[in-house]
């Protein structure tokens, strides 16, 4: 089993360093740097740039120096917890971001939670009632969440939420709290917002598992050790808990490496509807004006939870399925 | 032996037992047998369609797309208004609604004209039915005028208002602009966008898919490495990053192509895995050994018999990747990073209702979401039929 989670952690190196060359070919895409357009729009202004300053930050940053050695000098400061320079807002991106991650964070795994908790009884229901009424309902409801675009429903819901309720759903806390340290007003704060977001971006990640939880409950229920186990004599419901439920339970740890990264992209959408104090807006923000390592960094941010994320749900499946670890992924 | 001992009637007497009229046919056997044989023999094509046609719901998604697909054929005919037709006197007007009765009389399909007030204390502009003014609508008529594909001039439309009058089936936006004629001119940039963007990773899909399933080796292990990267980075990030790069000079026209590029380029990873694990099982048919065997090259091989075994479960694969890029499209376009205006797509229509207040005031520029969420719809159901349908002989 150790050797197993070893093994799985250390071959996540190397897909993190691909992901991250990606992430800086499109860094640098764009022609010109940021400081020549930066010159160029003070002089527009009339006014003089503070050309030590951006002389020093060129340096630093090793403007001057080949494409290589920028991609080093970036990505080994990601190791060791520097994620760059924001030219827009001149501070590190660390202090940017400030708590954006941690909200990141905390979304995607309670996004996840809700999923699997709405998911699980209503895939059971849905493959155990097949072409039942309820069935027919839960399909339909769950075909609307995949087609519905993210951001509609939150605009929709930030609608109804404030005609109805007279509520806003936007940020995700009460505007005092924003720059404040952690502390327990804060935490209720947040959780009393966090529920809206987390419904929202979790419909369409709920439609697509509950789909696929039936499919493939439906594939086990014809399975000849169910039929044994019925002749056996034993209670349908016993029948369930015994043998398909486990099977289906192995999918159902699996699965979240394939539903996180569409529920972070949605999550990002989302969040720059809903103004969410998470990563989605301020990448945005960052892209459109080109202040490429902000939003390098957050795009290595984000890919980084989406690997770690597959990598907690291999582990856990190896938990669950002991052919998975005995077989030390030499299958895969 | 008398006569009268013999089992037979006499002659012209009724028979005493059952014979059937039906005349007799001595090929009757093999006649029923081949009626049977019908689905034994019947081209795998001809199965296909059988199945799909047995999968209603797809079958009739499938005819719903057709029809969607071919109004981008026509957009300017079908639609009242050009696209860019700005009615400054009608600012903000709610849908107006097709009425067939005025005052108990029927006068075919018409519209009540409208008056304009502003509303001192909101600002806001109010219209009110004016129930003396009716406006029959005008079908096959001549409007609007516009260039027919960009190059023929022409002014026939579908459905025009009355002379002198409007009418705006779906209400209109900030600008006065007609939102229902907008939608069907949007049709054609948001459904080809999807059409395009699968044709590029369906191509880029088989082509790497098919030479790393092949050959295997190096190329194998870094193709799949590849596409554990790109599958690992979570999509609309990366289109957003991709499209904020799209330089600001670029026209409209180009930044379309740039877009569906860029769809079309990050998509190709799903359709790679298929068509690598469908050629490495098929790799180990009987057939393809018995091919090999009789000396056909690696080239036709591939080509001639295993394409078409797995030909139809990439179409029906690749039909289920075109709503992601559809939404993909009309996410980017919403957050204003995607298509620009003066092009029409549904995403840019709905960035008119992008805040709430708007959606209080004017919901009905939240239109434009219903054809994305049919198209949609219609694409999973005709995905799922399709796919069943490849395997017809499950």
């Amino acid at each position: 089993m150790i050797r197993y989670v070893v093994m799985r952690t250390l071959t996540m190196i190397p897909t993190l360093v691909l992901i991250s060359i990606l992430v800086f070919l499109i860094i640098e895409l764009p022609p010109g740097d940021f400081f020549e357009s930066h010159i160029a729009e003070l002089q527009a202004l009339g006014e003089d740039a503070d050309l030590a300053e951006i002389e020093m930050l060129r340096e630093r940053y090793g403007f001057d120096q080949p494409q290589v050695f920028r991609y080093l000098n970036w990505a080994g400061g990601m190791v060791t917890g520097d994620f760059g320079y924001s030219f827009e807002y001149r501070l590190p991106v660390n202090e940017v971001v400030g708590d954006r991650l941690w909200l990141t964070i905390v979304l995607s795994v309670l996004t996840i939670l809700f999923t699997w908790a709405l998911a699980f009884p209503i895939g059971i229901y849905s493959a155990t009632h097949q072409y039942s009424w309820g069935d027919y309902g839960l399909t339909f409801l769950g075909l609307i969440g995949i087609a519905v675009p993210n951001f509609m429903l939150a605009l929709v819901m930030m609608y109804f939420a404030n005609s109805w309720f007279g509520i806003s759903i936007g940020n995700l806390m009460d505007r005092q709290y924003l720059n404040e340290p952690l502390s327990w007003e804060k935490v209720t704060s947040i959780l009393s917002h966090i529920w809206i977001p987390v419904v929202i971006i979790g419909m369409a990640g709920t439609a697509g598992m509950v789909r696929r939880l039936r499919a493939n409950l439906l594939d086990e229920l014809d399975k000849q050790y169910v039929v044994t186990a019925k002749a056996k004599g034993l209670h349908p419901k016993k029948v369930l808990r015994k043998y398909p439920l486990r099977m289906a339970l192995n999918f159902f740890v699996s699965d979240i490496g394939s539903i996180l990264p569409a529920m972070i992209s949605g999550a990002e959408v989302t969040a720059i509807v809903l103004s969410l104090e998470t990563t989605g807006p301020m990448l945005i923000r960052a892209l459109q004006s080109q202040d490429m390592y902000l939003a390098g960094s957050f795009l290595m941010f984000l890919a980084f939870l989406t690997v770690i994320g597959v990598l907690i749900s291999d582990i856990a499946l190896a938990f669950l399925d002991p052919r998975i670890r005995l077989g030390a992924g030499s299958s895969k | 032996m008398s006569l009268t001992s013999s089992p037979l009637p006499e002659p012209g007497a009724p028979m005493g037992h059952f014979v059937s009229d039906l005349p007799f046919d001595p090929n009757e056997a093999e006649v029923r047998q081949s009626a049977q044989s019908r689905f034994a023999e019947a081209s795998q094509r001809q199965l296909m369609w059988w199945q799909f046609k047995k999968h209603k719901i797809a079958y009739w998604c499938g005819i719903f797309l057709l029809v969607m697909y071919s109004t981008i054929f026509i957009s300017e005919f079908l639609a009242p208004y050009s696209q860019d037709t700005r009615n400054s006197d009608f600012i903000y007007s709610p849908p107006q609604p097709v009425r067939l009765f005025h005052e108990g009389a029927f006068v075919g399909p018409f519209v009540y004209g409208r008056d304009q007030t502003l509303d001192m204390e909101t600002l806001r502009r109010v219209y009110t039915d004016d129930l003396t003014d009716v406006q029959p609508l005008r079908f096959f008529c001549s409007g609007d005028e516009y260039d027919f594909w960009g190059m023929v001039p022409a002014s026939l439309h579908l459905v025009c208002p009355a002379e002198g009058g409007e009418v705006f089936l779906l209400g209109t936006d900030r600008l006065g602009r007609d939102v229902l004629s907008r939608v069907i001119y949007g049709a054609r940039i948001s459904l080809t966008i999807g059409i395009i963007g699968v044709t590029i990773s369906f191509i880029l899909g088989i082509v790497i898919g098919g030479l790393a399933g092949y050959h295997g080796g190096w190329f194998d292990a870094v193709t799949q490495r590849v596409i554990e990267v790109l599958q690992s980075i979570p999509s609309i990030p990366l289109w957003m990053a991709l499209a904020a790069i799209i330089p600001v000079t670029w026209s409209p026209i180009l930044v379309y192509v740039g877009i569906t590029v860029i769809l079309g380029l990050l998509d190709w990873t799903g359709l790679a895995r298929a068509v690598r694990s469908k050629l490495l099982s098929l790799r180990e048919e009987d057939y393809v050994l018995a091919a090999r065997l009789m000396g056909a090259r690696s080239g036709r091989i591939i080509g001639r018999h295993m394409v078409p075994g797995f030909m139809s479960h990439l179409i029906a694969t690749a039909t289920l990747t075109i709503p992601a890029m559809i939404l993909g499209e009309t996410a980017l376009s919403f957050l204003g990073i995607g298509l620009r205006p003066p092009i029409s797509s549904w995403g840019i229509l709905l960035t008119e209702a992008r805040s709430v207040n708007i959606i209080a005031l004017y919901p009905w520029l939240l239109f434009p979401v219903v054809p994305v969420i049919l198209v949609i719809l219609a694409f999973n159901f005709l995905g799922d039929g399709l796919r069943d349908a490849a395997d017809p002989y499950k």
